[in-house]
């Protein structure tokens, strides 16, 4: 298991102690925590018709690693690992939206 | 007391005009955006810049709101180069209007070429007409990518003043580059696609309270119109004070927007 504190070189910002922290946020987590358990869990539930992870659950699975590494940062290295790591304009928009991971995500970067 | 910086009241009722005076809302900015659909033709565009700045304005001040907004072609509408520039060509006669505070929401959707041709057009033109910026960043995987390019892309122009802009929809992976490139960055308060008042508060308290503000961005989709009180009544429960939570929430828009010299608050009854 990976240390479950933050690193001694983050700088002590928020203004409650960790235990108000825990009081605030512990159950609302809790709840999130369980809602992705179950997505995963329905996923397992559901036919197969995607030949493998979906490539932005592969970048979920992922992304979990990051929550439990010890290192500080999370939430800005989750959102880089779902992003798309190309620099240079498309040729054209191929849609509005946006998926929410690149395909790149799916997979470590070489 | 606060300002919503950015909310696209067109996509909302009356009765959230209501509400959000009464949760203390006193000055809106609304730039000019996506419908939902791609509109055929310029003309569909002056329509909404002259519902823009008319219609809007009387609407909020139904309830003590000041209404302000921004004009341009939504990066979703710019795949179509011709129909982009017909728009820019009108805008300049929108320009003198006292409530229009600049250009925007500019940018870019899915980080494409044309997009990119449209947005140095938007900046040159409010560079021209000396005005203020305001930038969209693109959504979820493609907003790293675009918030680079749109940055490199002001800077390319030469003649815009980093602290006359303000690129929005920033989050934990782009904010420190927008603020340490000078520019001002504007967070905004989504149920699941941008931040939440949780990460807002987050944010505030690691990048610190200079050149940043928070905002609604209430629309059509799933969004809150009261989004803005509910980050404050969330810094409030962490334990920040009231200046730190007025400095974003009110100061920093005023500081901003006030820039242009036609941003106003409505006064107390």
């Amino acid at each position: 298991m990976a240390a479950q504190t933050s690193s001694s070189s983050v700088r002590l910002t928020c203004p409650v102690p960790r235990s108000k922290v825990v009081e605030l946020y512990f159950l609302e987590h809790r709840a999130k925590l369980l809602d992705l358990a179950a997505f995963l869990d329905r996923l397992d539930r559901a036919e197969d018709d995607t030949a493998g992870d979906d490539f932005r659950v592969a970048a979920l699975r992922r992304a979990a690693g990051i929550l439990v590494d010890g290192v500080p940062d999370r939430a800005r290295r989750i959102l880089e690992l779902f992003s798309d790591r190309s620099t240079e304009p498309i040729a054209r928009a191929p849609m509005k939206g946006a998926l929410g991971a690149a395909e790149c995500a799916a997979v470590s970067p070489s | 007391m606060y300002i919503d910086p950015h909310i696209h009241m067109v996509s909302r009722t009356t009765d959230d005009y209501r509400r959000m005076a009464l949760a203390g809302c006193v000055a809106i900015t609304e730039p000019a955006f996506w419908a939902g659909y791609d509109r055929s033709s310029a003309q569909g565009f002056h329509d909404y810049f002259t519902l823009l700045t008319d219609f809007e304005p009387r609407r909020a001040a139904q309830y003590g709101i000041r209404h302000h907004t921004w004009l341009c072609i939504n990066p979703k509408e710019s795949e179509d180069v011709g129909l982009a520039r017909e728009v820019l060509a009108i805008i300049p006669r929108f320009l003198e209007c006292p409530t229009v505070l600049g250009i925007g929401e500019i940018g870019l959707n899915k980080n494409s070429r044309n997009e990119l041709t449209v947005l140095e057009e938007h900046i040159a033109l409010a560079a021209r007409h000396d005005q203020l910026i305001l930038v969209h960043t693109p959504h979820l995987e493609d907003k790293l990518k675009g918030t680079k390019l749109i940055i490199d892309a002001l800077r390319r122009n030469g003649a815009v003043d980093p602290g006359r802009v303000l690129i929005d929809h920033v989050e934990e992976h782009t904010v420190r580059t927008v603020l340490d490139a000078g520019f001002w960055a504007g967070m905004t308060l989504y149920p699941e696609t941008k931040c939440t008042p949780q990460r807002a508060a987050d944010i505030i308290e690691t990048y610190g309270r200079e050149r940043i503000w928070i905002n609604s961005a209430g629309d059509w989709g799933h969004s809150d119109p009261l989004a803005v009180p509910k980050a404050r009544l969330e810094m409030r429960r962490r334990g920040h004070g009231d200046e730190t939570i007025r400095r974003i929430s009110y100061e920093n828009p005023l500081t901003f927007l006030g820039q242009s010299g036609k941003f106003a608050v409505a006064t107390k009854a």
